[in-house]
């Protein structure tokens, strides 16, 4: 009889792909639950790493008909010891197999894992970029280059040689251009010719296609073809994040942790949103400077406070190296409030007329020690400020943190879904 | 059958063409040692990935879209993940061309047995054995899957995956009872009707006796009883298969929600005759897979290591935990399977006076695999337990019969043991753990109350005080309801129809059935 083998390795796998994604929406409130829940004891970093979640059954149960209780019968395997008439003690009520303690608990909770990709979907998911960002990720186009078709003119750079090539074949043998074998044919055949009319005769014949030839040319300007390119306009699929903070004495290592939180939050956001997101760290004391990730968290600084250096500083990067034309900008500024009280004009003045501006979104966030309570923190000069510009009508974000537990609820907060018109 | 062959492999690697030499040989094995009569097999290869897949999609190439799947299959990855859980070395389809999935991973020696144990065991069972004779369509059933899964995407886009999904979620609840158990009756066309009246005017006239007019009649039936009658002969009551029911009557459903309730009332009657049939189908496949095996080794075309190989995943196969054992989970429908089926080999060969006594038709009668193939067609688990369970194996397994009535506080009590008095008690009661009559709480659509609100009323006869648990026939009867879209009433009664408990389900406001 005929056996067939069938390799079916190379078809497409994860068949069961879409039933994943089907429970996953059924499910959706509780594993979203699950994952803020476990996203809350890691580390901000694991986040992206995906993992196990455990939800409840609730809603995602196929109850059928099932019988429990009334007088059981068994037939077992392996008697040592016992004789027909014995007695045996019923064992407590946790070991009782099959009544019903087993297969609740499998029922109750449900384990399983979800790739980084989902985790993060869900993470993020009720989240959205604000009003204003989505205002001008419209506008911010730039044009792009894109091929379309053929054109009879254009510059020398631009020839289709294939193109070219290949129209002139066809107008060849559309026109029975003569051909090299038909020269080569004719002109052996007068080498061995000796019969006088015969060579005339042949010799005629190569000069009426050497004429043909000549009339018809290999390459006529009309073959010739140009690639044609479009401009359209593109979305900007970039963005810059710009991490302030200010790294004077008067912050410490949780007020740090805080922060950085903060902006590994904002770093997974953006991530998701734009193909390709830069970081740029800005920290200050009394002045700023640029550095590298590891210094900007955990290399000592000393000395004032001045916020506007940092301003200052972010202006530049900015007008030297992020087009605000090509790049969505996002800054957050995270400080434990404190400025110099002489600063506050400058800073002010800088943030209302040079970054502002240009940015989609400026969260500022103010961080506290851990006993404090955010609610009786007395309000900061800085925050003083920037709730004095806000009132103004600045498009600011502010918040106060001092628990790590806070810092996605603030987060989720500043970037929640809204369906009116209300501002940050 | 001597040494005939060459090696089939050497090592444990495999190719297409290895593939090829081992099922050749192996069917040489099953058909003329054996006598097997099998589908034509076809052979597919897949992943660890694929074969995660193919569990949680009940094992079968291809089927609709449902959430449960998926739910099934994170739950099934995480388990595998975790290693607490391996995969098969196979899958095995009942159709026509009989599909077996064979592991990437298995080494050559595993693809042996596995074509051994599937391609010809399980396959010889599919076609031969009565209970898929009867109930499965092997030729029909990959496109039915394939009209399945279709006309379900179909409904999704006209109707909406949420309507579509309840509809499914309820007809899930009720797959336990959506199957028929026994064949139904045919409806009859005029002129067989006809004949019948012919026939049966005939034989009251050849009986004709006066007398009969003499004896006093039963009070006559009231014209309300015999409407209630009439009534529930039209619509087919009592019913067991409580989907068939809702289908063909259900006031409210719309024409493709009685198709949904169709198709998963076709695959639960697909898979019926599967679980009826588990230690057999277990059983068979692990003898067949171990006569083969054996006679390619003693042919010399799989090497003595090779042979070793499979002896010791075989022994992990039919491995049987005792049960005070940690891993006791029950029977292991190979185990049981495998030993009867030698053991059959055993009295059919060398009968002992005890066999001959209680198997005088098989005992000794000399052709194992004319037995066996008789058996293998016409036995479901439990009449094959009740009929061919041997002393000696009773004995080999040390079986013993425990009775738990809760209401007895001394404890629970040993009926019955491996001994003269116990053997057929013991036997009776294992083979009853197999009856699916036992298995399935015995529910059926009792009543319809046209005249009234259109309560449907269904009755669980219990069996031996058990019980349904609350939680959960709440929850079936919500789905019921929304699919009947009136009231339903459960009523669980005890042998002697005294009503034990009464549950009554109103349809959801947003019920299935508009």
């Amino acid at each position: 009889m005929v056996m067939h083998i069938v390799d079916r390795r190379l078809n497409p796998g994860s068949k069961s792909l879409e039933n994943r994604q089907r429970f996953l929406r059924r499910a959706k409130a509780l594993v979203q639950g699950a994952v803020k829940k476990s996203s809350q004891d890691r580390d901000i970093k694991d986040v992206l790493e995906g993992g196990e979640v455990t939800i409840p059954l609730d809603g995602m149960d196929e109850p059928r008909f099932r019988r429990e209780g009334g007088t059981r019968d068994m037939v077992l395997p392996g008697n040592k010891k016992f004789v027909e008439g014995d007695w045996l003690q019923r064992p407590n009520q946790s070991g009782g197999k099959g009544s019903g303690a087993g297969e609740g608990d499998s029922e109750d909770a449900f384990r399983f894992v979800l790739s980084r990709e989902e985790f993060v979907d869900l993470f993020l998911d009720d989240l959205e970029l604000p009003d204003l960002a989505k205002r001008k990720l419209a506008e911010t186009e730039s044009e792009g280059l894109q091929r379309a078709g053929y054109a009879t003119s254009g510059s020398p750079a631009n020839i289709s040689i294939s193109r070219t090539v290949s129209r002139a074949l066809a107008r060849r043998v559309a026109l029975r251009r003569p051909r090299k074998d038909d020269f080569e044919a004719l002109e052996a055949e007068l080498a061995e010719c000796d019969d006088p009319a015969r060579r005339r005769e042949l010799l005629a014949l190569l000069e009426a296609l050497r004429a043909k030839a000549k009339r018809i040319p290999f390459i006529d300007p009309i073959d010739i073809r140009y690639r044609r390119f479009e401009t359209v306009p593109k979305p900007v699929a970039q963005a810059v994040m710009f991490c302030l903070m200010d790294v004077s004495g008067s912050m410490s290592e949780h007020m740090k942790d805080l922060a950085k939180r903060f902006y590994m939050l904002l770093y997974v956001f953006l991530k998701r949103r734009y193909k390709h997101v830069e970081i740029v760290f800005i920290r200050h004391t009394d002045r700023a400077e640029e550095v590298d990730e590891d210094t900007f968290f955990h290399g000592p600084a000393s000395g004032g406070t001045l916020v506007s250096s940092a301003l200052v500083a972010m202006n530049d990067i900015v007008r030297t190296r992020f087009r605000p034309a090509d790049w969505n900008i996002y800054a957050a500024q995270a400080s434990d409030g404190d400025n110099m009280t002489s600063d506050s004009g400058l800073t002010g003045l800088l943030l209302t007329d040079k970054i502002l501006p240009v940015c989609q979104f400026f969260a500022y966030l103010e961080v506290g020690e851990a006993a404090n309570y955010t609610f009786d923190m007395p309000d900061s000069s800085l925050w003083t400020l920037y709730e004095r510009l806000r009132n103004d009508g600045a498009p600011l974000s502010m918040r106060k943190v001092s628990e790590r537990g806070e810092i996605f609820p603030v987060f989720q907060d500043l970037f929640k879904r809204r369906t009116s018109q209300e501002r940050v | 059958m001597g040494s005939s062959g060459e090696r089939l492999f050497e090592g444990a690697d495999w190719d297409f063409q290895t593939l090829q030499r081992i099922h050749d040989a192996c069917e040489e094995v099953a058909r003329k040692e054996l006598g097997l009569d099998v589908y034509p097999n076809q052979i597919e290869v897949i992943t660890a990935e694929q074969m995660l897949d193919a569990y949680s999609s009940v094992g079968m190439p291809l089927f609709y879209k449902h959430w449960s799947f998926g739910k099934q299959f994170a739950f099934q990855e995480a388990s595998y993940r975790k290693g607490l859980m391996g995969l098969a070395y196979e899958i095995v389809i009942n159709s026509s061309p009989c599909i077996s999935y064979l592991m990437e991973e298995n080494t050559a020696t595993m693809q042996t047995l596995v074509i051994a144990h599937a391609a010809f065991g399980h396959n010889h069972f599919f076609k031969n054995n009565y209970l898929f004779k009867q109930w499965t369509d092997a030729d029909g059933i990959l496109d039915y899957l394939e009209f399945a899964k279709g006309y379900i995407a179909v409904c999704e886009d006209r109707h909406g995956r949420e309507t579509v999904e309840r509809t499914i979620d309820a007809a899930h609840a009720l797959m336990s009872h959506g199957v028929d158990r026994y064949p139904g009756k045919k409806a009859l066309d005029l002129r067989a009707e006809e004949k019948r009246a012919g026939e049966r005017r005939q034989h009251e006239e050849a009986v004709f006796n006066d007398l009969w007019r003499t004896v006093p009649n039963t009070k006559a039936k009231s014209k309300a009883t015999l409407s209630a009658e009439r009534r529930r002969a039209l619509l087919g009551l009592p019913q067991e298969n409580i989907l068939y029911f809702l289908e063909k009557t259900a006031p409210r459903l719309a024409p493709w929600q009685r198709e949904l309730i169709r198709i998963v009332r076709h695959i639960a009657q697909y898979f019926y005759p599967q679980g009826q049939t588990k230690v057999m189908n277990e059983g068979t496949a692990t003898y067949v897979h171990y006569r083969i095996m054996s006679r390619l080794h003693q042919q010399g075309r799989i090497t003595d290591g090779n042979f070793l190989e499979f002896l010791q995943s075989h022994t992990n196969v039919v491995f049987q935990p005792e049960f005070d054992d940690r891993r006791y989970s029950g029977f292991n429908p190979y185990a049981l399977g495998f030993a009867m089926m030698q053991d059959i080999e055993r009295i059919v060969k060398n009968p002992e006076d005890e066999d001959r006594d209680w198997f005088p038709d098989i005992a000794g009668k000399g052709d194992v695999e004319g037995v066996l193939r008789e058996i293998w067609s016409n036995y479901r688990d439990e009449s094959f337990i009740n009929q061919f369970l041997s002393p000696a194996l009773i004995r080999r397994f040390r079986m013993f019969h425990l009775h738990d009535d809760p209401a007895e506080s001394q404890g629970i009590k040993v009926d019955a043991i491996h001994d003269e008095r116990g053997y057929r008690r013991v036997r009776r009661e294992l083979a009853r753990q197999y009856d699916v009559g036992f298995v399935d709480a015995n529910i059926e659509v009792m009543d319809v109350d046209l005249d009234g609100d259109r309560r449907l009323l269904l009755r669980h006869t219990t069996v031996k005080g058990a019980q349904l648990n609350e939680t959960d026939a709440r929850r079936v009867l919500q789905h019921l309801a929304d699919l009947w879209s009136y009231d339903v009433v459960l009523t669980e009664v005890d042998g002697t129809d005294k009503v034990l408990k009464e549950y009554v389900v109103s349809p959801r406001a947003a019920a299935v059935a508009a």
